[in-house]
């Protein structure tokens, strides 16, 4: 309850306004495209080599909470996910705005935001020991076997039938490898000198969701169809926390799966969402109504990629191994002040480390309420013209992708895979499983390539893949995964479905 | 006559110093971009933001300098960029790492070698270390090589990348002892192969001595040696390979310092020479550089360019063999 001592820290004039200006930042960045939390928290960096440790840690810390949770503003206006960690949000989030419920979608994400937020730090304080132990069990076979996991949900995420999800998936899969080989310097599809960094996320992400989005409006405003883009209904704030209240799955596999994946160094963090939002369809009876704006689609992944924010530092805190680009970058933040995370980082530092977590804490009901506010004024946005937002959306979406390494190619490669998606969704193929594979070609190829050497040297890969308590679990929620959307499949043809 | 030849030298020196510093006299009159190969985070990004944060005082370069990542394949994809099409007019920039992007070149497949880029200056050098998780069986080098000599091929041990330092150091030491081990080359670079040798996916590692002096004060892992020709201020207790009886010299010390593009104006490059040096040893930097337990080394062009066509032939007598 050491903790408890240090609130007060928090509450002088000085990190007040620090974890204020940081939420209030957090939120417009996150809400930005192309802003993802890494780079927010990179640019904040500089400003606080002249500040005290702690209210530099405020900052930082403010700016991680927010810009996750400020994501889900245009995935669920506008769908376009914010950062890769708000996928899954734009499922079932943009679906609802669409129905008119643009308000009520983003009450829902903020409250959602709020109780995994507060889950995932209250896990930082009170289990950081056996959560450290956990991000250390697992290696690269386990990490494959995660990336395959996530690999099953491909077929069934956002797109007409199993099949054009798992075409889509394997697109994804086949954009991730071009560029440079990572481990050994092989080059694979570069036919051109900019795509030899392969293909960066953020370009691929505001591309593959935005730009048919664009060419959508600007269709429909020439032909003067509806110019409202979207209709906001008003929504009473009483009714949205009964209703986040009462979703106790959604929170609570949401919650935790987001912590437990999240915290897994190198893979959790971008597809922790991804997987709360399957497996919580998977235990919902009303499992058909996911994807056409259901609550607890929202919820779960809201939840989730909350939830994951306090258990990713762990990793960092407690063994100095940044989990997520996003750590690496705070590692930096923590050691310009000459703080060595470390085990005794609570009984070396506390007076750093505690008002860095309180105020993530306190942090995360800011976020809440300064989220509510934006989705007051989300019904202003809903006036704009339609080709009015197309051009705002399309310039957000070159200045995003240039923003990323002030690079012209990542805004070719953004508006080219955009396109191509246009025509893509016309004939029922979605993006998101798209992005999956892209996001987890990488995570299941560097995973694999690590532990078969490690395997050559050792038992060879059979026992190094196939053994080991950890490993025949992960295989047996695969398997069960896969037979489930086999049977669902089978299910449906047989009502006349798909 | 003796005097008045030397003034008169000296007269025209100065003339020409002058006519070339004209076309450059505002030089920088915009903001400069630094590219660093590695992703925001590294040990080469954080670097690279603490020495260049002086950059806009008036007694440095009077104008910022901004951090550009473009990460990827080891440094790769960011070292072609700047030999291939980053502009020459000194206001592109690139952070180099040695013996990482000399190793690829010699290795091939690549844009660029040390005859693409100009050195103006260096600002570190890191050692690679041998590290093993803090309960492991071994404790010195010797019990490495003689577990090794019982299971040859067997001993897995981490490292950020091939063809980096840290496989240059892993090369040195097989060929030192005499033996074959196992190198596993990690994805996620230098923080991934530490959490590696930290998590025991393998039995020992090689990485960067400032993450190891920090690892080692978390109580995480054991530092065995250093591959370095002193032993380092930071851990004045862990022994050289040398001491402990492998030939192993400093060809894998990552040294890391700034560059600029082949073709870049010798005014601008003199300024820059002259300039940046003076600004890695300003005593805030400095502050910083240490309470990040980053070791500073500071060199000039012409130290720089000795040392980089020293490691140049190294590098090709080792990599031969592969």
């Amino acid at each position: 309850m050491e903790f408890l001592y240090y609130f007060d820290e928090v509450f002088t004039l000085w990190a007040f306004s620090m974890l204020l200006l940081g939420t209030v930042f957090g939120l417009i960045l996150g809400a930005t495209p192309g802003l993802s939390p890494t780079m927010a928290v990179a640019l904040a960096i500089p400003f606080t080599f002249k500040m005290e440790p702690a209210h530099g840690l405020i900052l930082l810390g403010a700016l991680y909470t927010s810009t996750v949770a400020g994501g889900a503003v245009s995935a669920i206006l506008l769908k376009i996910p914010g950062a890769p960690a708000n996928i899954a949000t734009t499922l079932d989030g943009h679906a609802m705005a669409k129905n008119g419920d643009g308000k009520r979608a983003l009450q829902l994400s903020f409250l959602a935001s709020l109780f995994g937020g507060v889950a995932g730090v209250l896990l930082l304080i009170f289990t950081t020991p056996i959560l450290a132990k956990w991000a250390l069990v697992f290696g690269p076979s386990e990490s494959f076997w995660i990336a395959i996991l996530g690999v099953t949900i491909i077929g069934t995420l956002g797109s007409t039938s199993v099949i054009k999800g798992l075409l889509a998936g394997c697109i994804g899969l086949w954009i991730s490898t071009i560029g440079f080989d990572d481990i050994l310097g092989t080059q694979r599809f570069i036919f051109h000198s900019s795509l030899a960094g392969g293909i960066n996320i953020i370009p691929a992400l505001i591309g593959l969701f935005a730009i048919p989005q664009v060419i959508a409006m600007f269709a429909k405003g020439r032909s003067h169809e509806d110019m409202e883009v979207l209709e906001i209904k008003p929504h009473p704030l009483r009714k949205a926390i009964r209703e986040v209240a009462s979703s106790r799955r959604a929170l609570g596999i949401g919650t935790a799966v987001g912590s437990m994946i999240g915290l897994i160094p190198g893979v959790g963090g971008q597809i922790a969402g991804l997987v709360a939002y399957d497996q919580t369809r998977n235990f919902s009876p009303e499992r058909t109504k996911f994807g056409t704006g259901h609550p607890e689609g929202i919820i779960a992944a809201e939840a989730a990629n909350n939830a994951m924010v306090g258990p990713s530092l762990v990793p960092l805190l407690t063994l100095s191994i940044p989990g997520s680009p996003t750590a690496a970058v705070l590692l930096g933040g923590l050691i310009i002040h000459g703080i060595f995370p470390g085990p005794n980082i609570f009984r070396d530092y506390p007076q750093v480390v505690w008002p860095f977590i309180n105020s993530m804490l306190i942090g995360q009901v800011l976020m809440c309420v300064f989220g509510l506010m934006i989705a007051g004024a989300a019904a202003h946005v809903a006036r704009v013209p339609r080709s009015v937002m197309a051009a705002v959306v399309l310039a957000l979406a070159v200045f995003g992708s240039y923003s990323v390494q002030l690079s012209m190619d990542d805004v070719f490669v953004m508006l080219i895979l955009g396109t191509g998606m246009y025509f893509l969704e016309r004939y029922g193929y979605s993006a998101a499983p798209l992005v999956l594979g892209l996001i987890l070609g990488p995570i299941a190829e560097g995973n694999f390539v690590e532990g078969a050497m490690i395997a050559a040297a050792q038992n060879g890969i059979g026992t190094y893949f196939f053994t080991g308590t950890l490993n025949l679990t992960m295989i047996a929620i695969v398997v069960g995964s896969i037979a489930y959307s086999v049977w669902l499949e089978l299910k449906n043809r047989q009502v006349g479905g798909v | 006559m003796k005097k008045l030849l030397a003034g008169a030298a000296i007269a025209l020196t100065t003339l020409a110093g002058i006519a070339q510093a004209d076309g450059h006299a505002n030089y920088p009159d915009r903001p400069i971009m630094l590219m660093v190969s590695y992703g925001a985070g590294g040990a080469t990004d954080f670097q690279a933001r603490i020495v260049t944060m002086t950059a806009g005082n008036d007694d440095a370069l009077g104008m910022p300098i901004a951090i550009i990542n473009k990460p990827g394949a080891g440094g790769r994809v960011g070292w072609n960029w700047l030999a291939s099409q980053a502009e020459a007019d000194g206001y592109t920039m690139g952070a180099y790492n040695i013996p990482h992007f000399i190793a690829q070149s010699v290795k091939g497949g690549v844009d660029y070698s040390a005859a693409s880029f100009e050195p103006i200056a260096n600002w570190g050098a890191d050692p690679a270390v041998f590290v093993v998780a803090a309960d492991s069986e071994f404790n010195s080098m010797a019990d490495v090589v003689t577990w090794a000599k019982a299971n040859p091929g067997k001993l897995t041990f981490s490292g950020a990348g091939l063809f980096v330092g840290h496989h240059i150091a892993a090369l040195q030491i097989e060929k030192a002892a005499g033996v074959k081990m196992a190198y596993i080359p990690n994805k996620s670079g230098g923080s991934g192969a530490m959490k590696a040798v930290i998590a025991g996916d393998v039995m020992a590692g090689v990485n960067n001595l400032s993450d190891a002096f920090r690892a080692r004060a978390a109580g995480t892992v054991k530092i065995l040696g250093v591959a370095d020709l002193e032993r380092n201020s930071f851990m004045e207790d862990v022994p050289t390979m040398m001491e402990q009886g492998l030939n192993v010299d400093n060809a894998s010390v990552n040294f890391r310092g700034v560059m600029v593009p082949k073709g870049t104006p010798q005014g601008v490059i003199d300024k820059l020479a002259a300039a940046v040096p003076a600004m890695f040893a300003n005593s805030r930097v400095a502050g910083k550089m240490k309470a990040g337990g980053s070791p500073m080394h500071i060199m000039t062009r012409d130290e720089v360019l000795a040392m980089w066509a020293a490691r140049e032939k190294t590098l090709k007598d080792l990599l031969a063999g592969l």
